[in-house]
């Protein structure tokens, strides 16, 4: 918090200095806002990587800057727009629950472009981007229905959004469809980022069973609760293969440079527009991390056959039939969900335990 | 019954750190200041324990030098409210807000770096007693130092005539300045006291419950550890009692949605700080408990005649 406020305070003596947006030395200033510290090792932390590379890429032409640990409520409000008067001609923030703040702002400065990560409110100059983890959850649902021995999937959840519930209901489609036997227990610690709390829940699960972890938090703690049980674990966001060597199956991870770089450009070019982006494992926005050594010949084929083919277009994430969890019909046999239909799920598929917290 | 066993072995190592920065508080609160800067002291002694660790490979040494950190921290604060007079609410909340930025941006080269684990010392024969046997007896040593701090400073702060001169400071500080006593210097003690077992910990979390190093990783277990000490009216034993009732709540909750059992997990994730307000709700019902037990000079400055 106190460094938040250092450097509010010396965006604000910034904002004083230069006195408004100007491009006066020639220099595209581009804004971040993270949810967690860029040292989480997950979330918070490709996106800064990604920050990093649109420097590299674009040497002194670009500054950036960025605030991190941002609370998503009326702090973040105050950050995105001591960001937009301080003179950034594009703000990136990055996550979900900065959705209304970002649009606020953005109708404040009309001359700023923003763009706000995992969301779905548009305005001229606010596009919205995101990557289909669901995909990455596909290839991990595989691996995970495979590999479980006690047929128990432990899975941290974090909030009840679309992006998460997702990611939980592709994973279990992909672990039940190669074991049939195969269970989801799901935790929600309702928070994106408390290593402890991670960790508790990471103990419930294996406790209960649980062989196999997928996480939706951003921190490394389960995979190190993994590692220490010697069970199996995925990495999330990142790879988090040094915090479990031998758990690590493998990492969902994030790739944000292309798009970034790709954006600032587009705002040095004049050629930004407010777009809706979308990008999977293809384009790569979507990675996943080197399969691990201790997945049997059989699995690893498997899970790189599922990723030729959603490269290739010829396997969705979500193809019917599929019922929801209360056992009314989602989608027809062949029928592959839509992006409106994704993009807004609040429902378990069939066969998943628990209810999901509204 | 191997379930039960991990839970409440879960249960006590989420409640171990609580339990220290809370009996270190009780004390520190005994002799009449209030300290709010616990999650700051929790924070720079989880950090300076976890450097020390990750460069020496030694936990024994990165738990000295987390108290000795959590120390040095308090005794910031025992300079600014005890000599110079500060405000102790304001520059308690100062002290963690200041902590908390200086371990973001000292902790920076140790983020995301990893130390081994603390490893446990199960007690002989008691650790082989069925089921409670492992969930009890089968813990690291901090764990059975925070029992034994625990019983250790209930007895000081009650049977000894040191005990009896802090309590009497945390009274009536001018009383017992009248009569001779060196109410600035026993404050420090206990104050750097409280600050040592706050640093501890802080040093807890990284050693046994994740053992990484991730700046803001105490996440506001020194307010949780503040409230036990109401809750536990100012008596170490029961701040013990307090921590586990909390890390219990804490834990099970997690176990209870693994089980799917049909409650909303945002429910549940209130659960410890509810089952916290309502103790601390029907504690202060009763006002003439509440008076006996709380320091009557807590947080008033004293300034020293003469």
């Amino acid at each position: 918090m106190q460094r938040k406020a250092l450097k509010l305070a010396a965006l604000g003596l910034a904002a004083a200095l230069i006195g408004g947006p100007a491009l006066a030395d020639g220099k595209t200033k581009v804004g971040f806002v993270y949810v967690g510290p860029v040292g989480d090792h997950g979330w918070s932390y490709e996106h800064d990587q990604s920050r990093l590379a649109v420097e590299a890429e674009f040497g002194d032409k670009v500054e950036t800057t960025y605030v991190e640990k941002v609370s998503e409520g009326p702090d973040a409000e105050r950050v995105i727009q001591q960001l937009a008067r301080s003179g950034h001609d594009l703000i990136f923030t990055t996550s979900f629950g900065f959705m209304n703040p970002t649009l606020k702002v953005a109708k404040q400065f009309p001359k700023v472009k923003f763009e706000h990560a995992t969301g779905f409110k548009r305005a001229p100059n606010l596009a919205t981007y995101s990557a289909r983890f669901y995909e990455g959850r596909t290839v991990i649902g595989l691996i995970a229905g495979k590999m479980t021995k006690t047929n128990t999937v432990g899975y941290i959840a974090s909030f009840p959004i679309p992006e998460v519930v997702r990611g939980i209901n592709a994973a279990y489609l992909a672990a039940k469809s190669v074991n049939p036997d195969v269970k989801f227990k799901v935790i929600w610690v309702s928070t994106w980022f408390d290593p402890g709390k991670e960790a508790d829940a990471a103990k419930a699960l294996i406790d209960q069973g649980a062989d196999v972890l997928m996480q939706h938090t951003d921190s490394p703690a389960a995979m190190q609760v993994a590692e220490e049980r010697g069970i199996y674990a995925f990495g999330q966001a990142s790879d988090m293969k040094r915090f479990g060597p031998n758990a690590q199956l493998t990492s969902i991870v994030d790739n944000w440079a292309p798009y970034y770089i790709a954006r600032v450009k587009a705002v040095m070019d004049g050629t930004w527009e407010s777009t809706d982006t979308w990008d999977g494992i293809k384009p790569g926005m979507v990675g996943i991390a080197p399969l691990s050594d201790k997945l049997p010949a059989d699995v690893k084929a498997l899970a790189q056959q599922a990723i030729d083919d959603i490269v290739a277009g010829t396997r969705h994430s979500f193809t019917g039939p599929i019922n929801k969890q209360d056992g009314s019909p989602w989608l027809k046999a062949g029928e592959t969900a839509s992006d409106g239909d994704l993009a807004s799920m609040n429902f378990y598929v069939e066969g998943v335990e628990g209810a999901l917290p509204k | 019954m191997e379930l039960i066993q991990a839970i409440i072995a879960s249960i006590i190592v989420a409640a171990t750190p609580l339990a220290f920065a809370a009996i270190g508080e009780v004390v520190a609160e005994k002799s009449g200041v209030l300290n709010l800067g616990v999650e700051g002291m929790m924070i720079v002694g989880a950090l300076a324990g976890f450097a020390t660790t990750f460069e020496t490979g030694s936990p024994a040494l990165g738990v000295l030098v987390a108290a000795a950190a959590g120390t040095t921290a308090a005794l910031a604060f025992g300079f600014l409210t005890q000599i110079l007079l500060a405000n102790q609410v304001a520059t308690g909340l100062a002290l963690t807000l200041f902590c908390l930025g200086l371990t973001a941006l000292a902790g920076h080269a140790y983020s995301g770096q990893a130390t081994p684990p603390l490893q446990p010392i199960p007690i002989p024969l008691l650790s082989e007693i069925p089921v409670l046997g492992p969930a009890l007896f089968a813990h690291d040593a901090l764990v059975y130092l925070a029992v034994a701090l625990a019983l250790a400073a209930g007895w000081f702060l009650r049977s000894t005539r040191a005990g009896l001169i802090l309590r009497a400071i945390g009274e009536n500080p001018d009383a017992a300045h009248a009569i001779g006593y060196p109410v600035v210097l026993a404050r420090l003690m206990a104050l750097a006291f409280g600050g040592a077992l706050a640093g501890i910990g802080g040093a807890y979390l990284f050693l046994v419950q994740t053992p990484h190093w991730v700046e803001n990783m105490t996440s506001g277990r020194g307010w949780i550890a503040l409230a036990i000490v109401v809750f536990a009216g100012w008596r170490p034993e029961r701040a013990l009692l307090g921590a586990y009732l909390f890390g219990g709540v804490s834990v099970i909750q997690l176990h209870m949605q693994a089980f799917g059992i049909d409650i909303d997990a945002q429910y549940l994730s209130m659960a410890p700080y509810l089952a916290t307000i309502v103790v601390l709700a029907l504690i202060s019902h009763d006002k003439t408990r509440q008076r006996m037990n709380a320091p009557a000079a807590l947080g008033r400055p004293f300034f020293q005649s003469s």
